[in-house]
């Protein structure tokens, strides 16, 4: 795909909205398309982290497998959102699975690559941390509703 | 039949029930059901977003939304969660058995005010329930409306309220349809996460849409950020509130929330309106 093509599904995307045109230039070196088929893992819990996804179409789960439960889904994500931060983080390993529900195509951006770029660039750095920090809040708060069970059957 | 012009006006004797019969008991899911009652030939006409107080005979009386549809006054239906004595009491009930009907209480869902706006119904839940009237109202009144958005969140995919009419109204081509749940196996094709999440799925003008919530307290509170945060102004935001309501009509003071009567002023509120007291814990 055209560098070109890929700087312009990049600054679609909501993740990247309102990026500098500077910033989503060094981004796109790291990128590249791919496609998942429905029931593929996209990566699984405890391997390496070495990229993550901007989904552009179709729908993805975030699973654990529970011993004599299963696989339990956590959260599902769709096109517009970003797929795994454990990339940014030590120790750079999956903490769940994450499988394709239906086809999707997404853009991997590679880790390794972005990290460094994030070490030589700070402002460059702190406009994807602050990007990935509402990624996480969201998450965090998703999880502490989840936790109340809101709709449970207390009176 | 004959139709109460006014309905949100409530009887001459309001603490007076009126029996009526069950003609059906409808299950939804493993502790929610719906009651079909028979108002008889006089009908009861109710606007959306009301509530009765339902009297089970010997045990007690509880507040619960209408969930039928307002366009059909010959029957009143009522979808119930049983968590306590009544309500265990209700679920006992059997086609023929009769129960008495305080109502139709409280303020509505302000579909009037929402003509020529586009429309998105949040909840969560049983709250469900007291939202379906103004769905109903909305699609009987399609083209009065501008995009019609529903976001529906439950605890798994059994809790689901009315999936065989979630099912219709998603094959519809003039609504809008996201349903998520908090916790599923990975036999749920659908949507996993807070309905708070479907916010940014779906489209709508944020310059100019209402929106109904209804579900429990902490929800409508993360669902108005979410809606505030997609740019919804805060007079435009409704909200459903769930109180102590005992008298239904006043008197009592049981259902207070600051300086409001929750029975009498609300169930539905303009979220503006209750802005100093919504979520305090002193209220």
């Amino acid at each position: 795909m055209a560098i070109e093509t890929f700087e312009r599904l990049l600054g679609e995307h909501p993740f990247f909205k309102d990026l500098e045109a500077s910033h989503l230039a060094t981004i796109v070196g790291c990128a590249s398309n791919v496609k998942f088929e429905a029931g593929e893992f996209i990566f699984r819990e405890r391997q390496p982290a070495e990229r993550f996804y901007v989904i552009r179409h179709g729908q993805v789960a975030v699973e654990t497998f529970l011993p004599g439960r299963g696989a339990i889904t956590i959260e599902t994500m769709r096109d517009g959102e970003v797929l795994g931060w454990s990339w940014l983080f030590a120790p750079f390993k999956w903490h769940f699975d994450a499988r394709a529900v239906t086809l999707v195509r997404a853009l991997a951006l590679d880790g390794t690559c972005l990290r460094g770029k994030c070490e030589k660039d700070a402002a460059f750095g702190y406009e994807i941390m602050k990007r990935f920090a509402e990624v996480a809040i969201r998450r965090m708060e998703a999880t502490q509703l989840q936790l109340l069970d809101l709709y449970g059957n207390q009176p | 039949m004959a139709t109460n012009p006014d309905p949100l006006r409530t009887s001459a004797d309001p603490m007076q029930p009126r029996p009526m019969v069950v003609r059906q008991l409808l299950k939804e899911t493993a502790d929610t059901f719906t009651l079909i009652l028979d108002p008889g030939p006089e009908g009861f006409p109710f606007a959306p977003g009301q509530f009765n107080m339902l009297y089970a005979f010997g045990v007690g009386e509880v507040p619960i939304s209408i969930s039928g549809d307002p366009g059909r006054p010959e029957v009143l239906v009522h979808t119930i969660r049983a968590v306590g004595a009544v309500t265990q009491a209700l679920r006992k009930l059997k086609p023929g058995g009769v129960l008495g009907v305080r109502g139709p209480y409280g303020s509505a869902w302000p579909v009037d005010q929402a003509l020529g706006h586009d429309v998105v119904v949040m909840t969560g839940g049983i709250g469900l329930a007291p939202l379906r009237p103004a769905l109903y109202h909305l699609l009987s009144h399609r083209g009065q409306y501008g995009k019609l958005v529903l976001l529906y969140g439950a605890r798994t995919p059994h809790d689901l309220l009315y999936p065989k009419q979630l099912r219709e109204w998603r094959g519809r081509f003039d609504m809008e349809v996201e349903v998520t749940v908090d916790r599923a196996t990975t036999e749920w094709q659908g949507a996993v996460g807070v309905v708070t999440k479907l916010v940014d799925r779906v489209g709508f003008d944020p310059t100019s849409a209402m929106a109904f919530i209804c579900g429990p307290e902490v929800m409508m509170r993360f669902a108005v950020m979410s809606l505030q945060k997609r740019g919804i102004d805060d007079d435009s935001l409704f909200v459903s509130m769930e109180r102590n309501m005992k008298c239904g009509v006043g008197f009592c003071g049981h259902c207070q929330c600051g300086p409001f009567f929750v029975c009498k002023e609300g169930p539905v509120f303009p979220y503006g309106k209750l802005i100093p007291f919504f979520g305090m814990r002193e209220v």
